[in-house]
């Protein structure tokens, strides 16, 4: 029989060997998105031919930036701790707003463009405001401007326009200007590619930078984190949460004017439901509901597997009815996953 | 009721015949305490005695509403959590302390965040601050293997050092503590304890609160033991044993009561218990 010596490892060895960089790598909040963003891509391409076309996926990346502009500024509100349920009719109001002044006014579209901005963005502080001064949970602060929103959307627009749409603004001055800003179409090499694709990940890379590299993006995971700690030792709460709800809003603004200047007229009552899929973009890439993690790169893949799911299903020749199918089980697996993240990173392991 | 003062200098903190009512509730009543650098004041006493009340006013989180409460000789009234800090009070709350899911480091700098750069490409000094903390985290005798875990992964007593690390880094001259050790166990107690007297070597003012006389005795040079908001005895050390310090604590009024009940009761060495209940002086 061989004789093994037990010997008591060091106490530096043991701390040393504690997190391997795969440990580390596994600790990302996007990890979980980014394998599932790369199951789906596989499953897509085998069952469905035309997914792989270039047309396809230039179409997959549109819908992707359509829901991935707002994820990114609901991903930085969720992991400040908070919803915005008006977001999705926030787009609208935004887009209304523009369309409205515009039109009725006869003004140059860039005036309505600019009195829009305004106006959303005091919605986003308004939201702020009422969430800091009722101390109500945003989710209920929110669901009350959400359907404030959605009735004076539907009501103003009949109001004015005696229809549920905007006339088309298309020949207006300062249009085409608009438009290439807003939603100018590109064909490279053969496939068209939409300008909002390359906003999204401009505001993607701003997004995670202010995260990850600046004092705004400590305070943002701070309040969602821990509040009365970050309040404690100085960071200021109130602040940082209204200026979250602000952002949601500058998004809604941004994609609001995506919509007016790509399709030239606006339904009111678009938008209505669309605040659960950016939720559900954010959770899928790792947001937890509960505040304090997540990342902005997340949100991004989370969008994206949005985009091929969307898509794929129609390239596989399957009935879209199954897609809020997926979307949910989707949420559920990706707020599991969430959850064992959490745990481990709690419980130290 | 001994309060020995330090000539020529003035004491960090001094509280003299400071009370404070929440309503018609008296929370605190007629408190003479005197904090000094490089010492270690305990408060001490049992659940509702007063503590809170007494730290937070200390603090900043409530104004006391009689005595004179002096900072560096001046008197002050603080208005906020801020005006403190300003003077170089810290307070470490048990759970208050730390964002459980940021890393060590981020927490460390939480809300005194060190950045480079100007205009809009101002940005966090990463390095800067994740050796800094971890220099200074070795300075107090912790050795992290790794600054960038979520601080939610050390242990209780860990993440009340680190807070205490960083209260030392930012340059406080007072340091709170709110009943650092209740929620510990033994080694873990120990543990803050030996940080909490290192602070007091770095020449930083300490209050400990605790309800523990055996956490208290060995690391302080002061006792002030409070029962319903009033003081019942305030001691240096050479003054008091541990025995006698815990005695009080439990109560010498207490003792008298047991006594009685028990003497009525016909149990032989009730009066020596009366005595000795007396002997302490809080049989009143
Ligand atoms: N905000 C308040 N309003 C009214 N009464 C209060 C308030 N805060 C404390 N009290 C009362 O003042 C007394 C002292 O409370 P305090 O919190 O200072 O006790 P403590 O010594 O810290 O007790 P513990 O060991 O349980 O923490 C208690 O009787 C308490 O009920
Ligand atoms: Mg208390």
């Amino acid at each position: 029989m061989s004789q093994t010596i037990e010997r008591p490892s060091a106490p530096s060895d043991e701390r040393l060997a504690a997190r391997s960089p795969l440990r580390k790598l596994l600790g990302r909040p996007e990890i979980g998105a980014l394998v599932g963003a790369v199951v789906l891509f596989v499953f897509f391409s085998l069952v469905a031919d035309a997914f792989l076309r270039a047309s396809s996926f230039s179409t997959v990346l549109y819908s992707s930036a359509s829901m991935g502009i707002m994820a990114v500024s609901v991903s930085l509100l969720m992991i400040g701790g908070e919803f915005d349920l008006s977001a999705g009719v926030m787009v609208t109001t935004s887009a209304l707003i523009a369309s409205m002044f515009s039109y009725q006014l006869t003004l140059n579209v860039w005036a309505g463009v600019a009195i829009s901005l305004v106006v959303t963005l005091a919605l986003g502080f308004l939201n702020g405001l009422l969430y800091v001064k009722t101390g109500l949970p945003s989710f209920i602060v929110t669901l009350g401007t959400f359907f404030m929103l959605a009735g004076l959307n539907l009501g103003f627009t009949k109001l004015i326009t005696h229809n549920v749409a905007t006339p088309s603004i298309e020949d207006m001055d300062g249009f085409e200007q608009a438009r290439s800003v807003f939603a100018a179409n590109w064909t490279i090499g053969g496939v068209q590619v939409n300008i909002s694709v390359l906003w999204w990940i401009v505001f993607v890379a701003i997004a995670t930078w202010l995260l990850l590299r600046t004092r705004s993006g400590n305070w943002i995971f701070a309040v969602g984190g821990s509040a009365s700690s970050a309040r404690a030792v100085g960071v200021p709460v109130t602040r940082t949460k209204i200026a979250l709800f602000m952002g949601v809003s500058f998004t809604a603004w941004f994609y609001g004017m995506h919509i007016l200047f790509n399709f030239k007229s606006v339904q009111s009552g678009e938008g209505i439901g669309n605040e659960f899929f950016y939720i559900i973009c954010a959770v899928v890439g790792g947001c937890l509901l509960t505040g304090g993690y997540g990342s902005a790169i997340g949100a991004a893949i989370g969008a994206f597997i949005w985009g091929m799911t969307s898509n794929g299903i129609v390239y596989a020749e399957w009935n879209p009815d199954w897609f809020k199918f997926f979307l949910g089980a989707m949420l559920l697996a990706a707020t599991v996953v969430n959850l064992v993240v959490r745990r481990r990173a709690e419980a130290g392991q | 009721m001994t309060a020995r003062h330090e000539a020529g200098r003035p004491s960090l903190v001094e509280l003299t015949g400071v009370g404070k009512r929440y309503g018609n509730v008296i929370a605190l009543r007629d408190i003479t305490l005197q904090v000094n650098a490089g010492e270690i004041t305990c408060v001490l006493g049992d659940n509702g005695a007063g503590k809170s009340t007494l730290i937070k006013i200390i603090a900043g989180l409530h104004r006391h509403d009689e005595g004179v409460f002096r900072v560096d000789g001046r008197e002050v009234a603080f208005g906020s959590p801020r005006e403190a800090l300003e003077h170089g009070i810290a307070t470490v709350y048990q759970d208050l302390a730390v964002v459980p899911l940021m890393p060590v480091w981020r927490n460390f700098f939480l809300g005194s965040e060190k950045r480079k750069g100007s205009g809009p490409l101002k940005r966090l000094d990463i390095g800067f601050m994740r050796g800094t903390a971890k220099e200074e985290l070795l300075g107090m005798g912790i050795d992290l293997r790794d600054v960038d875990q979520p601080i939610g992964t050390l242990s209780g007593g860990e993440r009340q050092c680190v807070a205490i690390a960083r209260a030392v880094y930012f340059g406080a001259k007072i340091l709170i503590l709110d009943e650092p050790t209740a929620a510990l166990g033994v080694k873990q107690a120990g543990v803050v304890l030996r940080y909490v007297v290192q602070a007091r070597e770095r020449g930083l003012g300490v209050v400990f609160i605790s309800h523990n006389p055996h956490h208290a005795y060995p690391v302080g040079d002061r006792f002030l033991i409070l029962k319903r908001g009033r003081s019942i005895g305030y001691h240096t050390k050479d003054e008091i044993t541990l025995d006698e310090l815990t005695a009080q604590m439990a109560g010498g009024a207490e003792l008298d009561q047991l006594a009685h009940e028990l003497e009525s009761a016909g149990v032989k060495g009730a009066p020596e218990l009366r005595e000795e209940a007396r002997d302490l002086g809080a049989s009143d």
